[in-house]
């Protein structure tokens, strides 16, 4: 058996068929990982009691005749920002280096609960803020298709994971296009659902309004199959959406014949580049498969994000407050008062990027700045999710590039924080408006770079984005 | 200029943050030029617009019911405290006898 390329349907069929055991391939999913693992250091760590645990009684209830769950067997790889329980858990932070938490997320709950075998977990950007992981404590992560280039950010380990093989999907979160452009970067399916379509407890919180959890996996299926497991209503979330769960996998297939499709001018303007005639030859063969494209406008975009970077970081500075020696794991070892073991210890805790977007938060939030900058920013986020309603009047998908741009050389962005923010552009107006959007691999550069393809849809329109997603897949892509 | 060195320091105050100098003249620089950059929404017409605080809030699931629960414990959540006593966390004095 091939690890690397395995499905979440090979797996169910070996298992059921007696080929393997989960235990068996659990042993041999971890062997792999942990083998590989150094050459793109997507892994922080492994759980190898933990999987073998869950690989046993997968085992079980498959001698006991019982179904094992949508994601028997199956390995899985978890972004360090989401919280496990008795496996350490550090959001890519010094400040929380050692951290055991003291429960599990509701999507770790879900995922082990249909039979999922949880591998390790994944290295990101230091609390999911950045677009390339470079800003983990820990070490930056290597692109498995070119090695000295970024993997995207911030859940750039997950990605990573995917792509090279030590993981069949994994769970990333995605506040700005944390999921989507590592995706893109990487070669594989990301998936950012609906606002509030999958519980964030247990989701270390960088921007409230705007966080998600969402799947990676290396075909569309895969992806549907674990966002079905993941996705619903938490009583421990009530931002958590109370719609059913369509069984989205089931929903896949159906011919994309009448679909109509949006392509933002706006969007396509500055995209002289590859990448935009990756993006059209990803157009072409949607018109081919049946569908009617138009081009259409989406207004407010270029002011995406200055909104966005107010409200994210607006957030993020109140939400990363309670970092501050007291609870969890790191304090300054030089401070006389309370007061200097707050500063003293987050000043030393945090990295740059963190502490970057804490002061601007900070700023923005400031006496006599908050109507100018934040209330505004709110202002622009209504025109921006009502240019997204009015264009789903018309469409019923839209389709964007991810990144201006495909994976870049490690290092080679990191002196400019602005440019690295203005790169977010195609990712943040969909987050703002809190609507599903993922990407799907849509061929490679010259240089055998991957480029994404995103796809957008209305909210709680998962299946429609999938279906499409699923015939470009079907359909070979651009090959 | 849209930021001086003496607001940097004033708002890593507010940030409960220690900024070395290096990191002041850094920020600094950073800041300004993405505040400038953030003044683009100025010339977005606002007015009449509604703040969007949240994305689906008439679609969430709400509030739980309000019954019993087993919380975590107290040993639980003090786990992983830098310091502690039994019971409670410790930090340096706050209040001068």
């Amino acid at each position: 058996m091939t690890i690397a390329s395995l499905t979440i349907d090979d797996i169910r069929a070996g298992l059921l068929s007696r080929r393997f055991s989960a235990v068996e391939l659990t042993t041999e999913a971890l062997r792999f990982a942990q083998a590989e693992n150094p050459k793109t250091g997507a892994y922080l760590r492994f759980s190898p009691e933990r999987a073998l645990d869950a690989a046993l009684r997968v085992d079980q209830s498959l001698a006991r005749g019982e179904d094992p769950g949508p994601l028997a067997g199956v390995p899985v790889a978890v972004k360090d920002v989401i919280l496990t329980k008795g496996l350490t858990t550090t959001c890519g932070s010094k400040l929380l280096a050692g951290y055991v938490p003291p429960y599990d997320a509701t999507a770790v709950i879900r995922l082990e609960e249909a039979g999922g075998i949880i591998l390790g977990k994944t290295n990101c950007d230091e609390f999911a803020m950045g677009s390339s992981n470079e800003n983990s404590a820990f070490g930056p992560v290597r692109n498995p298709v070119a090695l000295d280039r970024v993997p995207g950010g911030s859940s750039g380990g997950s990605a990573a994971a995917v792509a090279q093989g030590t993981a069949v999907v994994a769970l990333g979160s995605d506040t700005g296009g944390s999921i989507r452009q590592p995706a893109s970067f990487c070669g594989v399916v990301g998936v950012t659902p609906t606002y509030g379509r999958v519980s964030r407890y247990g989701l270390t919180a960088f921007a409230s309004s705007l966080d998600h959890i969402g799947p990676f996996a290396r075909n569309v299926k895969d992806a549907a199959t674990l966002l079905r497991v993941i996705a619903g209503r938490d009583p421990r979330d009530s931002t958590s959406a109370g719609a059913p769960v369509p069984d989205y996998p089931a929903l896949l297939g159906g011919g994309l014949k009448g679909l109509k499709l949006g392509l933002p001018r706006e969007y396509l303007k500055d995209l002289g580049s590859e990448v935009g005639d990756l993006i059209s030859r990803g157009v072409d063969v949607f018109k081919r498969l049946g569908c009617e494209v138009r081009e259409m406008s989406l207004p407010a975009t270029g002011y995406a994000i200055p909104c966005y970077y107010i409200i994210a970081t607006a957030e993020a500075s109140s939400n990363l407050a309670r970092f501050d020696g007291v609870r969890y794991t790191f304090r300054s070892a030089s401070s006389e008062t309370l007061s200097d073991m707050y500063r003293n210890t987050r000043g030393e805790g945090f990295g740059a990027e963190c502490k970057r977007r804490i002061m601007l938060g900070t700023y923005v939030l400031s006496h006599g700045y908050y109507d100018a900058y934040y209330l505004k920013a709110q202002k622009v986020r209504t025109l921006i999710a009502r240019d997204f309603a009015r264009a789903f009047e018309d469409v019923d998908a839209i389709v964007a590039p991810v990144s201006p741009f495909p994976a870049f050389k490690l290092g080679e962005k990191m002196d400019d924080p602005l440019a690295m923010y203005l790169s977010d552009i195609y990712t943040i107006t969909g987050s703002l408006a809190g609507i599903p959007c993922m990407s799907v691999p849509c061929g490679k550069t010259a240089g055998g770079l991957p480029v994404g393809m995103q796809l957008l849809t209305t909210h709680f329109s998962e299946p429609a984005m999938f279906r499409l997603a699923g015939a470009f897949e079907e359909a070979g892509g651009l090959n | 200029m849209r930021i001086t060195e003496k607001e940097v320091r004033y708002v890593a105050g507010l940030a409960n943050l220690t900024l070395d100098d290096a990191e002041v003249a850094r920020f600094r620089a950073d800041l300004d030029g993405i505040l400038e950059h953030m003044d683009k929404l100025n010339e977005v017409d606002t007015a009449g617009v509604e703040p969007m605080a949240q994305v689906l809030f008439d679609r969430a699931a709400g509030l739980r019911q309000d019954k019993v629960e087993t919380p975590l414990g107290s040993d639980a959540a003090l786990a992983n405290a830098p310091q502690r006593g039994p019971g409670y966390f410790k930090v340096p004095k706050v209040v001068e006898r």
